[in-house]
């Protein structure tokens, strides 16, 4: 089981946590002009990561907040977790 | 090479079983094939046994970056059944469940399939709606299903709990009696002989690093053995196709996580049939070692380490004991995991990709095994012909851009 840092709340157990997926997928600012590709990529391509990924999980049954966490996928390590604010997202970005 | 047959074994014993001949070559990379599989699971062998077989190809390698079938072949629970409710999934499935008929005799390799019946409980009205429903769809769709109800259950398998103040009670199932289960390692050494017979080169520890193109096509797989060329490449890795896919700069619909399976210590017989429950969220069925061969649900996140979370485990034995109280006391053996690639639909891409020259092979999540023939008799025309069998048409890639999704999610009998 995980020990997860709500950034919020501390350590807790995996349990109380849901787990929210890919962090940092960008809403499409002009729906319109996407095609029906661009939307496939929105809605269902992910990344996927093998190694070093960025991820939202929930503290469903603790304070409720949505927050970042930097997770190894292959050896399970949570590098960091942090609020989920747009500087957090933004610096996403620049990577 | 040498026939397997009851002969064959009396003769070996004589000679005290020192004369068996290696089942297939163990083959080092050439610089060019015709085709090449990359994976060497059960859907990659039957892939290149297909390829050899129904479409004279002889000139592929299987490429395998461990040993083969030590991915999630080797890991599952050989849970083989047809009964999906759409009728894309349900007619490509059941063509497998046709193939796992004759498989032992085709490939000359016992591969233990023992048609012993899935039993999909119902524990709600809903759930009995649903059952009737997917009942009703497979036979519709020409497939062995029926519906049983509680007392029904009770007398095929004594030790299951159908009271009704059980938390939560079976209220009837689902059956299909042609379905069953199957040994997974004999699935990958049975395709790697027969396809190793017909000139197939399977080749393992060489992991592919690379994929290489020019423009549009593909030429060839970077390995750790050395470049490799071919104008034809499969990639059929289950957990690692978003890897793979990456490297030819194609994004995938697919998350990766940890899937676990567990086995108790050897009991006499005590179940001669497999039983699913999506309610309670577990299955079991017994081995014929006597061991309980029992999994459940995925680990939440995507992870690629080929193990889960402790309560994951806990969950799926609560699930269990539910059913048979009696297990309560049964010992848990070994437990592992495996990663499956999961789609949102739950359904697989079996499909020609944005690059010429390049398949996949990918999206079977947590069921796969079943589908193991079907899948590499389809994915083999698709690969020989560069156009897929009618059977794999629908699951293409391009489905997600153009909405023709096929949602078996929630509507199949349960994840497996
Ligand atoms: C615990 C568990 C229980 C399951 N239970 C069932 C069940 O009851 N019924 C059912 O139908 N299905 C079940 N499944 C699903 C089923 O196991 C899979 O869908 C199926 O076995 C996938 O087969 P495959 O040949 O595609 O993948 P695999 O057997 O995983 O083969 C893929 C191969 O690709 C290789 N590979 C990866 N990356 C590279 C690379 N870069 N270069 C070279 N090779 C590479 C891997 O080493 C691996 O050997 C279960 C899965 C798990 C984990
Ligand atoms: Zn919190």
């Amino acid at each position: 089981m995980l020990l997860i840092k709500c950034p919020w709340c501390g350590e807790r157990d995996e349990t109380e946590f849901s787990y929210g997926g890919e962090a940092a997928i960008k809403r499409p600012l002009k729906p319109k002009d996407l095609n029906d590709k661009d939307w496939a990529d929105y809605l269902f391509m992910r990344k996927n990561t093998r190694g070093l990924f960025l991820e939202q999980w929930n503290h469903s049954v603790g304070c409720r907040q949505w927050f970042l966490v930097e997770r190894n996928t292959v050896t399970y390590e949570i590098i960091s977790t942090k609020r989920m604010n747009s500087d957090a997202l933004n610096s996403e970005d620049s990577q | 090479m040498k026939k397997y047959s009851a002969f064959s074994l009396f003769k070996n014993a004589l000679t005290n079983n020192k004369n068996w001949q290696a089942s297939w070559r163990d083959a080092s990379p050439k610089s060019k094939y015709d085709a090449i599989i990359v994976g060497g699971g059960g859907h990659g062998l039957a892939t290149a046994y297909y390829l050899a077989k129904n479409h004279g190809m002889k000139n592929i390698a299987v490429v395998e970056k461990g040993w083969i079938g030590g991915g999630n072949t080797a890991r599952n629970t050989t849970i083989v059944r047809s009964n999906y409710l759409c009728k894309e999934s349900s007619l490509l499935y059941e063509k497998s469940l046709k193939l796992w008929e004759g498989l032992s005799q085709d490939i000359n390799f016992n591969v233990m399939f023992s048609q012993r019946g899935v039993y999909n409980l119902g524990h709600t009205l809903q759930d009995m709606r649903d059952i009737e429903r997917r009942v009703s769809a497979n036979q519709l769709n020409g497939i062995d299903a029926e519906v049983v109800n509680a007392q029904q259950i009770k007398e095929a398998i004594p030790l299951i709990n159908t009271s009704a103040t059980a938390r939560y009670p079976i209220l009837g199932a689902s059956l299909q009696r042609r379905a069953g289960v199957a040994r997974h390692d004999a699935i990958a050494w049975g395709y790697a002989r027969a396809a190793s017979e017909l000139g197939v080169d399977i080749i393992q520890q060489c992991e592919v690093t690379g994929i290489r193109k020019n423009g549009s096509q593909v030429t060839g797989i970077e390995t750790t053995r050395g470049y490799i060329e071919s104008k034809k490449v499969g990639v059929v890795v289950a957990g690692h196709a978003s890897v793979l896919a990456d490297m030819a700069g194609i994004r995938l619909p697919l998350e990766s996580h940890p899937l676990q399976a567990y086995v108790s210590e050897p009991l006499k017989p005590v179940l001669d049939t497999v039983i699913m429950s999506n309610a309670v969220h577990g299955y079991v069925s017994q081995s014929d070692k006597g061991e309980l061969v029992i999994g459940a649900g995925i680990d939440s996140y995507i992870g690629y380490g080929q193990r889960g979370s402790f309560h994951t485990i806990e969950h799926c034995m609560q699930a269990i004991i539910a059913l048979f109280p009696n297990f309560s006391r049964v010992r848990m053996l070994r437990q592992w995991g495996g990663i499956v690639d999961v789609s949102p639909d739950a359904c697989p891409i079996l499909s020609k990709t944005p690059v010429e020259g390049l398949y996949l092979n990918c999206g079977w999540g947590t069921g796969g095994f079943k589908a193991t023939p079907g899948s590499g008799w389809t994915f083999a025309h698709t690969i020989a012909n560069n156009q897929p069998h009618e059977l794999n048409a629908p699951f293409s890639l391009d489905r997600f851009s153009t909405g023709a999704l096929i949602d078996e999610h929630g509507a199949a009998a349960v994840a497996h």
